[in-house]
């Protein structure tokens, strides 16, 4: 255990499938684990992870073994486990807290539930479908959910009204070869400031999908590459969305244009997990390489990346205070810069004031001086070099 | 004065071109005085060396130490996934990996050997070899079957890996090994393939089982693929059978050899190649059996991304 860290300092939460919690500081560029080496088990392996509640109190980590288990970054140690799911509905797929009290976990089988906390059964269950292989709220209504998965097309679920989707995608047409299409959602995503959703597919595609429409089929379809795309972020401003792909190619999918814009370069394998930060121009992603790397959203850079030691899951990017200090940090900087600025005026304004003012009488002899004083200055500084230049000067005078 | 003008004079004076021996007209002379520079310039670099021994041997151990000649891999770009064999999380990721039923002794490795569709002669040859080189591995022919479905089988059968020699214009030029049943599988492109014909004064391989040599495999990349390699061959070699298998990295191409040894007094070793040798160049690594499509990787050559220094080393 990395008991020595200060508290909060941990912009970025990550599980590993060695069942290891890692934090990460980005301004040290420094990675902790904060479960104990000596207890790992298989079975503990984290695929999943969220905050509970709004205020980022607590970290959830869905465990390979249908446990979800409740970390606290403040203390940074573990609180008594949430819930314990049964092992047959396969992994965890999703992790949301509704509120405080209530959390929402998504199992490979399909099926989605909401649990309170203290009570052994859950409250609700929604049967989503078998082969789930992701579930995802919409952070501006809690209890919307979205699910998705291979031959699973998506569907966006109120948990007030369990039995039927309030929206059921539809697949599109068939090809040229009158062919039905195969449906596979990877990944999926609420768009901030209307009811559209995007999903990414295992066929290679970006689909956009508007439940406020009467069209069911998508409203767009972008393709990209030729790999499974397996993760999404939103970028905020909801004009585009960032995307992963199996062989570790990360792009930015305009929404707008319809088109695959800038591409993200340094991956080596597997991206499994991404996410932006709501409001720095970073995205951090996470994979089978075993890298945790920070791009920058504006020119593609990569800002930071780090050796986690074990193949990573699923990451969490914390909101607060990173910015604050980050704010503070370039403030800071600022202000040095200011002040290194004013002694620098300081000084010239010393020279200024100890120059002479030349009138017309005394401006021949200055000149002459200066002459001098160059030449002597040239001597010394190219040495051997402008002495013979001297010499040579001097030959061709006489 | 007029002694200093001199003297500047002199200063002034501007030299003559040095004469070379491309100036020379008379090929004959210039060939001949060319011979002789080069032979001046050899006994002159002898002397040199004479001269530095001698003195290295006066001083005795006071001697300047030897210059370590600076080659790509001595300068190697850091790594940081270089792996440390004290690191407790690397040790367990190890031990939980795929390979570890193999490590624990849980699993006895046996192998398939196969090759890409319409093999010539010369792959289905090296397929044979690559079989004596491997005890308890098979070769089959391909028979036009889809790789996933011989896994499937390969798998019902008890068989432990998978190696399949893809052939190219009448040459093998890749190799994928899989190992079954959860992965990872590995696929490198393989060239400089000799044969145990084209290899001179090459002996014959007996029954016993090999030792393994796996060289260099220090990144934690590195670590997973010699772990697969490892994985091929039985552990507890026959030591009476002097028999070694090779698998040298050096600057991520992966050297196979088989050789003989033989203790020929107390200071000398003899060698003899078994064959066949080949050279593999890892292109990725994936995770789970083959299945290249939908397969997830953890590793991937990018070529043009990857590739930016020739100091930068993957395995």
């Amino acid at each position: 255990m990395a008991a020595h860290m200060e508290p909060q300092v941990c912009q970025i939460w990550m599980g590993a499938q060695t069942g290891i919690l890692k934090g990460i500081d980005l301004k040290k560029n420094a990675a902790s684990n904060f479960t104990d080496l000596t207890t790992l088990e298989k079975d503990k392996e984290i695929t999943s992870i969220c905050w509970s509640g709004a205020d980022e109190r607590q970290v959830l980590l869905g465990l390979r073994n249908g446990t979800v288990r409740t970390f606290d970054p403040k203390k940074l140690v573990y609180d008594e486990d949430f819930v314990e799911c049964d092992r047959e509905g396969g992994l965890f797929k999703g992790l949301a807290s509704l509120d405080d009290e209530r959390l929402i976990t998504c199992q490979e089988s399909g099926m989605v539930r909401v649990w309170q906390k203290g009570k052994p059964e859950h409250i609700t269950e929604i049967k989503a479908g078998a082969n789930l292989s992701r579930m995802r709220q919409n952070p501006h209504k809690r209890q919307c959910i979205a699910t998705g998965g291979k031959e699973n097309d998506l569907k966006v679920w109120d948990l007030e009204r369990p039995d039927d989707p309030i929206f059921k995608a539809k697949n599109v047409r068939n090809s040229f070869l009158d062919l039905r299409v195969p449906v596979w959602v990877n990944d999926m995503q609420f768009l901030a400031n209307s009811s559209k959703v995007v999903t990414c597919t295992g066929h290679c595609q970006v689909r956009l999908y508007d439940p406020s429409s009467t069209q069911r089929r998508p409203v767009l379809d972008i393709p990209f590459d030729e790999y499974p795309i397996i993760s999404m972020a939103l970028v905020p401003g909801d004009n585009s969305v960032l995307v992963g792909n199996t062989q570790g190619r990360m792009a930015e999918i305009d929404l707008r244009k319809g088109q695959v814009g800038r591409i993200y370069k340094g991956f080596a394998g597997s991206i499994r997990d991404m996410q932006c930060h709501p409001t720095l121009p970073l995205v951090a992603s996470c994979g089978l390489d075993r890298f945790l790397r920070v791009h920058d959203i504006q020119d593609g850079s990569i800002r930071s990346k780090i050796y986690l030691k074990s193949k990573l899951n699923c990451l969490l990017f914390s909101t607060r205070d990173f910015t604050q200090d980050e704010d503070m940090l370039e403030a800071s900087k600022k202000g040095k810069k200011k002040t290194a600025g004013e002694e620098g005026d300081e000084e010239s304004e010393a020279i200024w004031k100890k120059m002479k003012t030349i009138t017309e009488g005394n401006q021949k002899s200055e000149k002459k001086r200066r002459k001098t004083k160059e030449m002597g200055e040239a001597q010394r500084k190219d040495g051997l070099a402008g002495k013979k230049k001297m010499r040579s000067s001097r030959a061709w005078e006489t | 004065m007029s002694a200093k003008m001199e003297e500047q004079n002199a200063e002034m004076e501007p030299q003559m071109p040095q004469r070379t021996l491309a100036h020379i007209k008379n090929k004959q002379r210039r060939q001949e005085l060319f011979r002789k520079m080069q032979i001046d310039k050899r006994k002159e670099k002898l002397k040199e060396k004479k001269k530095k021994q001698r003195e290295d041997e006066k001083a005795g151990d006071k001697a300047p130490p030897k210059k370590v000649p600076k080659t790509i891999e001595n300068m190697r770009v850091f790594d940081e996934t270089m792996v440390n064999p004290e690191d407790e999380e690397v040790t367990y990721d190890e031990a939980t990996d795929e390979m570890a039923p193999y490590f624990n002794r849980e699993t006895l490795p046996k192998v398939l050997i196969t090759t890409s569709d319409k093999a010539a002669w010369t792959t289905r040859r090296l397929c044979k070899e690559l079989s004596s080189c491997i005890p308890n591995s098979e070769v089959h022919h391909r028979r036009h079957l889809p790789l996933k479905r011989i896994i499937k089988s390969a798998q019902e059968k008890d068989f432990t890996d998978l190696i399949v020699i893809n052939n190219d214009r009448g040459k093998a030029n890749g190799m994928v090994i899989s190992h079954f049943p959860d992965g990872p599988t590995c696929h490198y492109k393989m060239s400089n393939v000799k044969l145990r014909q084209d290899i001179k004064r090459c002996g014959k391989p007996t029954e016993h089982q090999p030792e393994l040599i796996l060289n260099n495999f220090n990144t934690r990349l590195g670590h997973s693929i010699g772990r697969q390699i490892a994985a091929l061959f039985p552990h507890d070699p026959n030591f009476v059978g002097r028999r070694v298998v090779t698998f040298h990295n050096q600057r991520d191409f992966v050297f196979f050899r088989h050789h003989r040894y033989v203790f020929k007094d107390n200071k000398k070793v003899g060698l003899q190649e078994l064959g066949p040798r080949f050279t593999l160049k890892l292109r990725s690594l994936q995770k789970g059996t083959f299945d290249s499509k939908f397969g997830e990787y953890e590793w991937v050559h990018k070529r043009h991304e990857m590739d930016s220094s020739r100091r930068k080393f993957h395995l």
